[in-house]
């Protein structure tokens, strides 16, 4: 076991870890934060993509002990402390986004890593930045035209 | 609150919503319970082997390893094997299936042991230390290789010719060896891995003491699994509770009664411990079903200019190993569509299934009918290409003239209703097809290294399934119908209870206004529960596209019971007789005097407190109502796909894709949107990526993410879509059913524009998926063959 302490959306925890502890599973066994999903064994998917130092990651990817005395973020901490929405949850609301739900949190971790990114992208570049994450249920065409509105959305307000 | 506002036909923003995007999702990975333990199984170390020795005791003695067990130690724990429920015919050979293998495996999830322990991870590990002593087989994968017997999969069926299933013929069978023109083609379907982003996983605790048991899964059945699982392990169905929480997809994958349900239910009776299983991706691709598989013979007849008069297939089905619950079925639900949307005089279906070594096939999104709606539509467009005919002319010409009322077909059923040729014109005019062939035409002419393709495909499909008397006649062993339970809480609210079981299809939005319409109270008013066989007593839960038009109907009838009864507390309470009441603008009123009125509230308050009710009307406005649909319902439209492909390297990148699809009435067009562009995505998937792909051995080399490629959105193009609508004549609200249809019309719309653009080249077929390599194989051979064939059909300008 080896002692970690990372901060997760605001509070730090400090932890027993196996080595071999994914940040995924850590995130989901040791803190009950569960709205990050798994899909793959191959880090194929992106379903489980969090924030760690403000980029997305693919939390599969990466061992909790690697996690040790960084920041990570999850889609437990995109609303406000209102629980008003985050402008990419509003918009993938209102553009039917996503359809079962299993990938929309990695969808959007991933998406408003992005736009961090590149704050207003074309079509082509948001479904370049979605290549690692996959969705069976919506063909994509709202997810990107969520993302599209959101952009807009949070250029507004920025 | 009461309104008159209607609610059918809005783009109506999902109920669903705020918790998934919250991360609040009640996904099975997410559910745990006190004193749980996690359930690992050992997978065969070879595809097709005879199995000697195995031994648990290594996996017993490791850490947190609560039991650790082989076949032979669970066999008391069977009442049955494992269910399949369509054995289509008088002579079909049913291979035993228990959810452990225990003498020898068959294919590469044949699991031989389980694990539990006390996490997941030490589940795994122990997992590993099993010890499994066997002798591989050799291995038949290849459907005519395995249809020859040379390895029969199971020796006590002497074969793996396993059942041969015919729709018997219609019409004149002499006009495919007397037809002007007769067209032959062969046409194979690799099989596809379904790739729901949630594997499957469940759930299982209860009271041995009281006989009780609850299983939790990730499945689109609790209904039937609860009958399946009450089979299998001898729990009887009033002590056995299925709930299915938020599922993450399913298109078919999770339309089952799996081993892993089965083995968690008798290990939790076993050892009194909740038990826990989570299917790893690896584990999905070769454990939970595979779709497709086939192998058609086909054969139009037709005049030179341009008319079908018959259609003929003959097809192998690989059904895998062993039967999952519909596997036999599944072919022969795409027996009814062969005829495609067209007036045609002659039709002919058979198929023969058979077993090889590979995960067992079912039901993936479309079952039977995409794989018949492709072979049509691809020999269609190789009739096209004989006669040298514009492909879309052609169709023109053949499609069946229009019908408002239930219609017999030469497929044998009758035809809801259909109307094609418009749906057919709006696609031509949004992929602006006279266009793409002037681009075509002057593209060729330039010798341009990007050739652009159309491809055309008309469809019908046949769901809402189903007819309880016609699946009875199939040899379906279940029904076809679907109900609904209305409950109206005092002071407004009501509570909805489906027998459907949706897991991303938008039912507690889509019933919600259903419901609305029909009560007068707004859809933030309805709350709609479903997936728990305890709390939805009555459902045949989610697939073929039949939620909206099976249990859709079904609650618009509880509508109506409720709305009766209410009609006789209304006129009760505003002392006039029933016939003096109408319902309007969302209340019962009375005529002439429309302000002495009740709405369902002020009713379900007086029906609830039960003061004063009429001396034979029941305290509680509830309605209840179970619908078996007199027919199927027929969607049918055109989609258009244009290509453009790299001759040097094969690629094919979409340029345009248009869906114009009749489902009839919609009763929200975002939804139905939704599941077009989902549907479609995987319709592309299948024509230009999806393959599964096995080695000498029998292995599935393409045995995960890295290796099947699932398109992401750089894959997937942004898609044009329109609607005609034709009410369906089988349900009151005249809706037909959408979950499906772009898988269906989609592969064979985006394989005939992929041939289509090489086609003056002298590339007549491209296999299905058409990859890169493959299309450049195709163009190469082409080459080689010398003068390229006339393709007059592929360079027509006007349509």
């Amino acid at each position: 076991m080896t002692q970690i302490s990372v901060t997760v959306n605001g509070t730090t925890h400090t932890a027993d870890v196996e080595p071999r502890t994914l940040l995924v599973y850590f995130l989901r066994e040791h803190l009950d934060l569960t709205g990050t999903n798994v899909g793959c064994d191959t880090s194929s998917c992106g379903t489980c993509t969090v924030h760690v130092d403000g980029e997305a990651v693919k939390s599969c990817t990466m061992l909790a002990v690697q996690a040790d005395g960084r920041e990570v973020t999850t889609i437990e901490a995109m609303a406000a402390a209102d629980g008003t929405m985050h402008p990419l949850q509003d918009a993938f609301h209102r553009n039917h986004g996503l359809q079962c739900g299993y990938c929309t949190p990695g969808m959007i971790m991933a998406a408003a890593s992005y736009l961090r990114e590149n704050p207003s992208p074309t079509e082509e570049e948001i479904r370049g930045s979605l290549e690692g994450n996959l969705c069976r249920c919506t063909g994509y065409q709202n997810i990107v035209a969520s993302i599209i509105d959101a952009a807009g959305v949070m250029a507004g307000k920025g | 609150m009461a309104t008159t506002e209607q609610y059918i036909g809005q783009r109506l923003l999902r109920k669903e919503d705020a918790k998934l995007l919250a991360g609040e999702g009640s996904y099975i990975d997410n559910q745990s319970m006190a004193g749980m333990v996690w359930m690992a199984l050992v997978r065969p170390p070879f595809v097709h082997a005879t199995i000697e020795a195995v031994d648990t005791a290594a996996a017993a003695a490791m850490p947190g390893v609560v039991a650790a067990y082989s076949a032979a130690d669970l066999q008391g724990e069977w009442a049955a094997g494992l269910p399949m429920v369509w054995p289509n015919t008088e002579d079909i050979k049913v291979p035993t299936h228990y959810p452990l293998a225990a003498d020898k495996v068959r294919f590469a999830g044949d699991a031989v042991a389980v694990v539990v322990a006390a996490t997941r991870e030490q589940a795994e590990d122990a997992a590993e230390a099993v010890s499994v002593r066997a002798s591989a087989l050799p291995a038949v994968i290849d459907l005519e290789d395995a249809a020859s017997d040379r390895v029969v999969i199971h020796e006590d069926l002497g074969t793996n010719k396993v059942t041969h299933w015919s729709h018997g013929g219609a019409g004149d069978q002499n006009v495919f060896d007397t037809a002007p023109v007769i067209v032959q083609e062969r046409y194979t379907q690799p099989r596809l891995i379904p790739n729901a982003i949630e594997a499957r996983g469940c759930l299982a605790y209860g009271s041995p003491a009281a006989g009780e048991f609850t299983l939790v899964s990730a499945t689109q059945i609790p209904h039937i699994a609860r009958v399946g699982h009450s089979i299998a392990t001898g729990i009887p169905q009033n002590k056995l509770r299925i709930i299915a929480p938020d599922v993450g997809g399913g298109f078919g994958s999770k339309l089952n009664v799996y081993a892993e349900e089965a083995l968690a239910l008798a290990l939790a009776r076993k050892l009194n411990r909740p038990v826990k299983w989570i299917e790893t991706r690896s584990e999905n691709y070769v454990a939970t079903i595979h779709g497709r598989g086939t192998l058609h013979d086909c054969t139009l007849a037709g005049t030179e200019d341009g008319k079908i008069l018959g259609m003929k297939f003959v097809e192998l089905a690989d059904m895998g190993a062993y039967f999952q619950l519909l596997t036999p079925g599944i072919p022969e639900l795409g027996g009814w569509v062969y005829m495609g949307p067209y007036d045609i005089q002659a039709y002919w279906y058979e198929y023969t299934g058979v077993m090889t070594n590979a995960t067992p096939t079912d039901a993936y999104r479309g079952a039977g009918r995409p794989e018949a709606t492709f072979v049509v539509e691809r020999l269609v467009d190789a009739f096209a290409r004989r006669i040298g005919m514009d492909p879309v002319e052609l169709r023109r010409k053949n499609l069946h003239p229009p019908f408002t009322e239930a219609t017999a077909s030469i497929c044998g059923l009758s035809v809801d209703s259909g109307n094609y040729e418009p749906a057919l014109d709006r696609a031509i005019e949004l992929a602006d097809y006279a266009q793409f062939r002037k681009e075509q035409t002057a593209r060729r002419a330039n010798g341009d290294g990007k050739q652009i393709g159309i491809g055309v495909s008309s469809y019908i499909e046949m769901c809402g399934l189903a007819p309880s008397n016609i699946l009875g006649a199939l040899r379906y062993v279940a029904g076809g119908w679907d109900g609904a339970e209305i409950e109206c809480r005092p002071f407004g609210k009501v509570v909805v209870r489906t027998g459907t079981s949706p897991h991303g299809q938008g039912h507690e939005t889509a019933w919600a206004q259903i419901v609305a319409d029909g009560l007068g109270v707004t859809p933030d008013d309805v709350e709609v529960l479903h997936g728990d066989t305890s709390v939805s007593r009555i459902g045949m839960d989610t697939y073929g596209s039949r939620s909206v038009s099976v249990g859709g109907e079904a609650l618009r009838r509880a509508v109506e019971k409720v709305r009766e009864k209410a009609r006789k507390i209304a006129a009760h309470e505003l002392e006039v007789s029933e016939d003096d009441l109408e319902w309007t603008d969302g209340a019962f009123r009375v005529k002439g005097a429309p302000d002495k009125a009740r709405t369902i509230p002020d009713i379900a308050t007086s029906a609830w407190h039960a003061h004063a009710l009429p001396a034979d009307v029941e305290p509680v406005l509830e309605g209840t109502a179970v619908f078996d649909p007199p027919n199927f319902t027929w969607p049918g439209g055109t989609h258009i796909c244009v290509v453009e492909v790299d001759t040097d390297t094969g690629k094919t990148d979409i340029v345009r894709y248009v869906a114009v699809d009749d489902c009839g009435n919609v009763i929200n067009p975002m939804i139905v949107d939704g599941q077009v562009h989902g549907g479609v995505a995987q319709g592309i998937a299948e024509a230009l990526y999806e393959e599964a792909i096995y080695d000498e051995s029998g292995n599935l080399a393409s045995g995960n993410m890295t290796q099947y490629l699932v398109p992401s959105a750089t894959e997937i193009p942004a898609m044009l879509l329109d609607r005609t609508v034709t009410p369906s004549t089988t349900n009151g609200l005249g809706v037909k059913g959408i979950g499906e249809a772009g898988t269906i019309a989609a592969p064979p719309a985006v394989v005939n524009a992929v041939i289509d653009a090489v086609s003056h080249l002298g590339v007549t077929h491209v296999a299905k998926p058409a990859t890169p390599e493959r299309v450049w194989r195709a163009i190469q051979d082409a080459k080689a063959k010398g003068s390229p064939e006339a393709t007059p059909g592929s360079q027509g300008g006007a349509a």
